[in-house]
């Protein structure tokens, strides 16, 4: 206990040097984003955040995708994404979506018996299907809005909601609760080598589509929290609120109907209570190397 | 040349503009939801019997993608949804140059998240539309082991042309309004030809790589 009280504390430490640092070099420049108000504060972490990932993440990552069957890779996958079911499953429940809570339930026993300790998903195969709930999303279904957009060490993109939603999910996350300490670091990095590896074509991709890559990840994670939340399908209409936004319509193009509107204008409508919600990292499409 | 012959020159271009009148009639029957699964299974199919392409070659999957995926996407709509506000600000050459360099970048992207998604398994959702509709949104999702399934909407609409794709959201997010920030931050710092330098600067660059499999 000692010992992890220590270790907690210099990473404490670490991290305000790592904050500190980041505040006096990166203050000075800002987009005038009104959902990022700390947009130059941010880069300076999201540039160290992409130093350590070049420098050591993506690397052992590539090498564990290389060296390892397949079948391992979805082992490891699966056996995280059962533990993580327990936490789905209680947020579902928060959330008022009892049969998706209940789903989630059967997947854990399903998965966790006859799928060998969570190694092998047989629950999706059974109709069963994996659901993306954590506590971030709880409070945003119960109307918390995003807050400022941040950058964490290590965690990457985050908004103030989801940094509080994220600290409850280390807090109860099995793994970190109930594993001893040496099984539980070497879970951790497991899980987090695994992630980024899946993350790896994903990443690849941005790396293409991105002209600013801060700004696309940004936004992204935002599009991806606000869709997450709604399980998918969020309210289309927040459209008409900017009009400064509506996109200019051309003769050869139809008029657009309202919910053309709010998809586009998702990003620019956090100024809206309702919409104030949209929050980071394209979970399975954008690079997002968190701890979850 | 003889009465007769123009005759039939006349019934010949008669029956031709009739074959290519009724393919066009075609096109334009053909459902959303259908038009997207045909295309996505062809090319994938495509894809999994070429070995040129699953060992790397881009240019081939570009080329496969301008051909079979480009027709059924309007790219000027993408293009002025994405510039926004400034679309009304640029001359005709600038949107022409504009639409061409993001049509090239969104093909390059496309390409390569092909080549990353073909193994998986395609879950082609039934339309949720009315006949009358002329914008609607397919859902296709992608199953993937141990996690929730990728989400691709493809918001499309009506034109006489057929269906055609004017945004792409992956997992919920839009490619449209994603890049609406980037576009907008660069029309700011370096102007509307700024960003078109941008864009061809970024498509010059090194041709994508696809990971071996």
């Amino acid at each position: 206990m000692t010992q992890s009280k220590r270790s907690f504390r210099s990473r404490c430490g670490l991290l305000s040097a790592i904050v500190l640092l980041g505040f006096s070099t990166g203050c000075a420049t800002t987009g005038g984003d009104s959902r990022d108000p700390f947009e130059g504060f941010n880069r300076s972490i999201y540039g160290f955040n992409q130093a350590i990932d070049e420098s050591v993440l993506k690397p052992v990552s590539k090498a564990y995708k290389d060296a390892l069957p397949q079948i391992v890779q979805s082992g490891v996958r699966n056996f995280f994404s059962n533990i993580a079911d327990i936490f789905i499953s209680v947020n579902n429940l928060l959330q008022g979506k009892v049969i998706d809570a209940a789903t989630d339930g059967m997947r854990f026993a399903v998965n966790t018996t006859i799928g060998g300790l969570g190694v092998l998903d047989w629950a999706s195969e059974m109709g069963f299907e994996k659901h993306n709930e954590d506590f971030g999303q709880t409070f945003g279904r119960w109307g918390v809005g995003d807050g400022p957009y941040f950058v964490w060490p290590l965690f990457g993109s985050s908004t103030a909601r989801d940094s509080v939603g994220r600290l409850l999910d280390i807090r109860v996350d099995p793994v970190r609760n109930h594993a001893p300490v040496a099984a539980r670091n070497a879970m951790t990095l497991t899980r987090v080598i695994g992630m980024r590896a899946d993350l790896l074509d994903a990443s690849r991709i941005l790396e293409e589509a991105a002209l600013d890559k801060y700004v696309f990840e940004r936004d992204a994670y935002l599009q991806r929290r606000r869709n997450l939340i709604y399980d998918g399908s969020p309210p289309r209409t927040s459209a008409r609120a900017n009009p400064a936004e509506q996109p200019v319509s051309e003769s050869s193009v139809p008029a657009e109907p309202e919910f053309k509107q709010a998809a586009l204008d998702a990003p620019a409508a956090a100024s809206e209570s309702g919409s104030a919600m949209l929050s980071a990292s394209a979970g399975e499409g954008l690079k997002n190397v968190d701890a979850r | 040349m003889s009465m007769q012959g123009s005759r039939m020159w006349v019934a010949f271009g008669a029956t031709v503009a009739g074959i290519l009148f009724s393919f066009a009639a075609i096109a334009q029957d053909v459902l959303p939801d259908v038009l997207v699964k045909t295309v996505t299974l062809e090319v994938i199919e495509i894809i999994g019997k070429d070995k040129d392409i699953q060992s790397g070659n881009q240019k081939k999957i570009v080329d496969l993608v301008e051909a079979k995926v480009l027709p059924h996407f309007n790219f000027s709509a993408m293009t002025r949804l994405a510039v926004a506000t400034n679309w009304d600000k640029s001359t005709p050459d600038q949107k022409k140059q504009l639409t061409e360099e993001f049509k090239t970048l969104l093909v390059r992207t496309y390409s390569s998240a092909l080549s990353v998604y073909r193994e998986q398994k395609f879950d082609f959702r039934p339309l949720r539309a009315k006949p009358t509709d002329t914008d609607v949104t397919v859902q296709v999702r992608i199953a993937q082991g141990g996690r929730e399934p990728v989400t691709l909407d493809y918001d499309m609409e009506k034109t006489p042309s057929g269906w055609k794709a004017y945004d792409v959201r992956v997992g919920g997010v839009s490619l449209v309004a994603n890049y609406r920030t980037e576009f907008a931050n660069e029309i700011r710092a370096n102007g509307i030809d700024g960003l078109i330098k941008g864009l061809a600067a970024k498509n010059k660059g090194p041709a994508p790589k696809v990971e071996k499999k």
